[in-house]
């Protein structure tokens, strides 16, 4: 991978008293929000770009921390001295959206009005909440306007809204392996992995913290069901085929086949360190994000709001947000006279291609934010 | 006549399209057209490219590029969205001929569309030596060329006639760039038409 990591990164806390009042009617009095900074805020306070996390992400994008070397941001490869995301020219925001289990305020925050986890007390919170959130950020930061507003997946989708609820704050929106909502079985998806967890005789409702335990079987099987959806049939059949653990077949319902071990590790990972209720509630922004229903549907009166210039990219085996659902995008703005370019890059990993490092992909990202003026 | 784009037929394209206008360019490599016409005629354009390192150069440019393969229709385009949609040298290696021309008349007023004429004298006589023509409008060996329609100027407008499509204005050149005002079919390398169609 070109440039170089940004290195040993510290995370910094912002504490928010004004009440945030959400979109499904509950209010959060106060929270914290959890964020990294890469690079330089210039003078002019021009050259700040934030990076917006998908379903599991957080605040931390790129670099490690000094006391653990191992723990690499979740987009580093994009971010750092001649990356794409050039931290020698932007001065780069990541975060934890509100919900999230990595710092910021969440199910699993103790709630000041009881003392206890928030739990299932927790309100409900959609992508227009976070993107409120992330604003008041940006007024703590002393950022008027973002160059550029970025993200994959979910992280798209709040790009996406950045642009529609704060048109004169955001420059350019950079919309990745993401859709201008969820399609019906994107939806049926979602729910199987909350019934997953709901179903969790350990999960007690959401208040599973004061019972010292956690829903950690119905969390893996839910992360299970949504790697199976972030991969492509073709890189699963190249990466494991029907190749076996043993020579033979056992006739029994242990792992056998090296595609099961490999998603029982990767459930068994996850769910020993993310929260589930943190997973219902990502989940749920997804399954309402819907911009255009203030619009009776109509995407195209949605994004005549914006003013951004915009990028928009997709991969062509993400069949869970596939090439379509981003030329649904691209064709609404193109209808409004936006400044849009598209991409369709052609790699080979479902729906996780985004994260992934691939020089036509990340030159394309490159190519586009060195055109910006700062 | 000197060529500032290396493409005579840019030119000529560049002198239909006023201030303003909008533009979209189908198959437009890497934006240069597009480029041009921004910044010596303030056009508002889009273009459309297939080709990977093409989206590259022409993001790299400056220039606002959709991907996609013009055979598969411009879905993405409303109707009358432009006031000129563009296919420079790119007819001949279109498998959905009338589809793009229809599509091309459907999102724009006007088609602007330059293509190399089978019928020129040199390409003629390479036939008649014997074997296919390879020119500076037709650089490709036969077994490596993108084109997949032969045709000449005459057959071009007799598809034109049949589908109801008016010729606005003609312009052919020789290979050297040079307008030809006679005997066009036989003297003309390369072609390029201003369409509209009834409405």
């Amino acid at each position: 991978m070109p440039g170089q990591s940004v290195g040993a990164v510290e995370s910094q806390r912002a504490h928010f008293d004004q009440p945030l009042h959400l979109r499904s009617g509950g209010i959060l009095p106060a929270y914290d929000l959890v964020y990294e900074t890469y690079g330089t805020l210039n003078a002019a306070k021009s050259n700040a770009i934030l990076v917006c996390h998908a379903l599991s992400g957080h605040h931390h994008v790129a670099g490690y921390y000094a006391n653990q070397p191992d723990n690499i941001g979740w987009w580093d490869n994009i971010v750092g001295p001649g990356r794409p995301l050039d931290t020698d020219k932007f001065f780069i925001v990541g975060l934890n959206n509100l919900g999230g289990c990595h710092g910021s305020t969440g199910p699993s925050s103790i709630n000041p009005a009881t003392g206890k986890p928030w739990g299932s007390d927790f309100p409900i919170v959609a992508v227009n909440d976070w993107v409120h959130a992330q604003s008041r950020l940006a007024d703590r930061l002393g950022i008027d306007s973002w160059a550029a507003v970025i993200g994959g997946s979910l992280g798209g989708m709040q790009a996406l809204r950045w642009s529609i609820t704060f048109p004169e704050r955001v420059r350019n929106a950079i919309v990745i392996a993401s859709a201008p909502k969820l399609s019906a079985q994107n939806i049926a998806f979602n729910d199987v992995a909350r019934q997953a967890i709901l179903t969790d005789p350990d999960f007690h409702g959401g208040n599973y913290y004061e019972h010292n335990t956690r829903p950690v079987r119905g969390l893996r099987l839910a992360r299970m069901l949504g790697h199976i959806t972030y991969l492509s049939d073709d890189q699963m059949g190249e990466k494991f085929g029907r190749e076996l653990r043993n020579s033979a077949f056992s006739f029994g319902f242990d792992v056998e086949f090296e595609v099961e071990s490999y998603l029982r590790y990767q459930g068994d990972k996850f769910a020993g360190y993310f929260d589930a209720n943190t997973y219902l509630l990502m989940t749920k922004a997804l399954d309402y994000f819907d911009p255009s229903r203030e619009d009776n549907g109509e995407l195209n009166a949605t994004l005549a709001r914006t003013k951004a210039n915009f990028l928009i990219a997709s991969f062509t085996t993400d069949w869970r947000f596939s090439p379509a659902r981003s030329k649904e995008i691209v064709a609404a703005l193109l209808a409004n006279g936006r400044n849009v370019s598209y991409a369709e890059i052609d790699l080979n990993f479902g729906h996780d291609s985004f994260l992934m490092d691939d020089a036509h992909y990340h030159g394309v990202v490159d190519a586009y934010l060195r055109n910006i003026k700062l | 006549m000197t060529h500032t784009l290396g493409r005579p037929d840019f030119e000529l394209i560049a002198d239909w399209i006023e201030p303003g206008h909008r533009v979209l360019d189908l198959g437009c490599g890497d934006g240069t057209l597009l480029k041009h016409l921004i910044e010596t005629r303030g056009v508002r354009g889009v273009g459309v490219e297939i080709d990977d390192a093409n989206i590259l150069a022409a993001i790299r440019n400056g220039i606002n590029v959709i991907q996609g393969n013009l055979e598969k229709g411009l879905d993405e385009f409303a109707d009358q969205a432009f006031d000129h949609v563009v296919l420079s040298r790119t007819l001949q290696t279109v498998r959905h001929t009338e589809g793009i021309l229809r599509e091309m008349l459907r999102v724009g007023r006007e088609a602007v569309i330059s293509f190399p004429n089978f019928a020129y004298w040199k390409n003629l006589r390479s036939v008649l030596d014997g074997q296919m023509p390879v020119s500076e409008d037709l650089p490709y060996q036969w077994y490596d060329s993108p084109n997949v329609r032969f045709f000449t100027l005459l057959d071009f407008e007799a598809l034109c006639n049949k589908m109801g499509l008016i010729i606005r204005e003609r312009h052919v050149l020789d290979e050297q760039g040079n307008i030809v005002e006679n005997e066009a079919n036989f003297l003309g390398s390369l072609a390029v038409y201003r369409l509209t169609c009834k409405r």
